[in-house]
């Protein structure tokens, strides 16, 4: 916190700042400092307009697929990427795990959580609502199933989620889930156009 | 036990003998044998020793001899570095007995799991209890790098696939999969509560065919949890096993209240405990008390026993509440190669005894060997 209070409920940061060293605030193995999670909490709060507009922003984004192909889905990677980056680093503090599954976790993202886990809740989740490593942090999965809840497809987040491809970091989700629909579609006309 | 002479689970050739494997079961294990045929299971967690003598482990799981299914060979749990659960399921499967290990995810990649799973078959572990694991900072060495490459659930899904289409995560093929009972955990006692089951049911599909819970010290709720997870038909497709454990003192309940995330003790418990004159005793009591609530419930298939530091209990806490029901859980569980080990230990132990020194100084002594050409 600003205020560099020691937080309450981290055994070790505690443990040390009981010697009298100094102590970094906001010392945690897997995050990266964060104040506040407005925005992130904004978010999940309006799951279902974000499910809206994402719907819009996607079918756009694959009607622009001409224009990618055209331009080389390589070259736009990155600045496409950077966009991505920002926006959603903005909107949901995301990560850039390439593989977003922010429809399926009520827009709260769940890399975002200490474990990064993408099926759910853990079992340490404190009776407040926070989360057992990060105690100011409101758990991202107590998040996502009330987001969830809001959201038209919320039932998404009964899904079981593959582990993370560690090899799809920092690249751009938007991009990939178009060319994948992209070539789905080539592939259906295809089968059509075989089939007369 | 229609059979009043022989145990359900013994070979019929002989004791000694590994049990042959039963048709829709997946691992050759007792715990599933005894689940699957209805039976009220008792597992226990053994406390892993700060050591690397094998006596310690034999010592701890001596006590659980003939009172429980199965033996919790827990992964560094709290994030405390302990002996590994791969090692102490080497010396239990050694000494026959049913171990559950336990996999966290907090500290191994997919490779390193994959592997132990393979390995931990190899050497006839049956069950395997599949964990996301407590964060580093809960443990005694919060700068380690966590891992998670895994959660729980693809945790799950990746042994499942490995014991059911015998091919690793990336699709390579496995010649002899593992053949393991698939276990998963839940904790009813934290929130978001509404969820609680449906991430019951996603283990399910993810894999789980038993499940054992965080200690329950509010049968209230659990009840709730059970009523939704009855409603949804789960108990249907999976074993739940309720976690109880005696309490030492109204002190250690308020600790572990304050500073172990997701133990919930409601003030009730602790109200209890402060007014009884033999805090221990009555920690054990009320441990007896929450077991025989929570065996009424519909869809309870048993219970882990948790003692943590009080194993000695364990075998009390049983007896005195009654859930085996008179059964004795069966104290040896002889793996595979049993009689390959055997066979090559008794070839050893007739062998003569060989000292390296005494060979050492022969060869140096022989004529034209290389040892006296060198000294030349």
């Amino acid at each position: 916190m600003a205020d560099g209070k020691l937080q309450v409920g981290n055994a070790a940061p505690r443990a040390k700042a009981a010697t009298g060293d100094y102590m970094p605030a906001d010392v945690s193995p897997n995050r990266r400092v964060q104040r506040r999670y407005s925005i992130r909490l904004w978010s999940v709060r309006h799951a279902r307009l974000l499910e809206w507009f994402y719907a819009r922003f996607a079918k756009a984004f694959l009607l622009l697929h001409p224009l990618w192909k055209a331009l080389g889905y390589q070259r736009v990677e990155a600045p496409v990427t950077f966009v991505e980056k920002h926006v959603k680093g903005l909107l949901f503090d995301c990560r850039m795990c390439g593989q977003c599954v922010l429809s399926s976790t009520g827009m709260s993202c769940p890399m975002n959580c200490p474990k990064q886990l993408r099926n759910g809740p853990c079992g340490g989740v404190r009776a407040n609502g926070n989360c057992e490593v990060e105690p100011d942090m409101p758990c991202v999965w107590m998040k996502a199933w009330e987001g969830s809840r809001s959201m038209m497809a919320g039932d998404a987040i009964m899904a079981v989620q593959k582990p993370v491809n560690q090899s799809l970091r920092e690249t751009s989700s938007w991009l990939r889930v178009t060319a994948q629909a992209a070539s789905e579609a080539d592939a259906d006309r295809a089968t059509k156009s075989q089939g007369t | 036990m229609t059979d009043g002479a022989r145990h359900p689970d013994e070979n019929p050739q002989g004791v000694h003998l590994p049990l042959d494997p039963l048709p829709g079961h997946s691992s050759q294990g007792r715990l599933e044998r005894v689940l699957r045929r209805g039976e009220f299971a008792v597992t226990a967690e053994l406390n892993p020793p700060d050591s690397a003598d094998p006596e310690d482990v034999y010592a701890r799981a001596k006590v659980f001899d003939g009172w429980v299914d199965g033996i919790n060979a827990v992964d560094a749990s709290g994030a405390n570095c302990h002996m590994s659960s791969v090692g102490i399921c080497a010396l239990l499967t050694r000494m026959g007995y049913t171990p559950i290990m336990q996999i966290a995810c907090r500290d191994r990649n997919r490779i390193a799991i994959q592997g132990d799973v393979l390995g931990a078959a190899a050497m006839g572990v049956a069950n395997i209890l599949c964990l996301t694991g407590d964060g580093v900072q809960a443990g005694d060495q919060p700068g380690a790098k966590p891992v998670f490459d895994l959660d729980c659930m693809s945790l799950l899904e990746t042994i499942r696939t490995m014991r059911d289409e015998s091919r690793f995560l990336s699709g390579r093929k496995l010649s002899t999969p593992p053949r393991v009972f698939l276990g998963a955990a839940i904790n009813p006692f934290a929130p978001p509560y509404d969820f609680r089951p449906y991430r019951l049911a996603k283990k399910i599909v993810a894999g789980a065919q038993f499940v054992q819970s965080q200690y329950c010290f509010d049968v209230p709720m659990f009840r709730t949890y059970m009523d939704k997870v009855r409603e949804l038909g789960l108990h249907e497709h999976c074993h739940i096993l309720v976690g109880v454990g005696p309490l030492a003192s109204a002190k250690t309940a308020r600790w572990i209240r304050a500073n172990v995330p997701g133990i919930h003790i409601p003030d009730a418990i602790i109200a209890r405990l402060e007014g009884a004159a033999d805090q221990k005793r009555e920690g054990k009591q009320l441990c007896i008390d929450i077991i025989n609530e929570v065996k009424e419930i519909k869809g309870v298939s048993g219970i882990h026993v948790m003692a943590y530091r009080q194993e000695e209990f364990v075998a009390e806490i049983v007896h005195e509440s009654g859930v085996l029901k008179g059964r004795k859980p069966w104290t040896r569980e002889p793996a595979q190669d049993v009689r390959k080990v055997a066979d090559r230990l008794t070839d050893i132990m007739d062998r003569p005894v060989e000292h390296q020194q005494d060979m050492a100084g022969r060869a140096a002594a022989a004529p034209g060997s290389p040892m006296e050409s060198a000294g030349q």
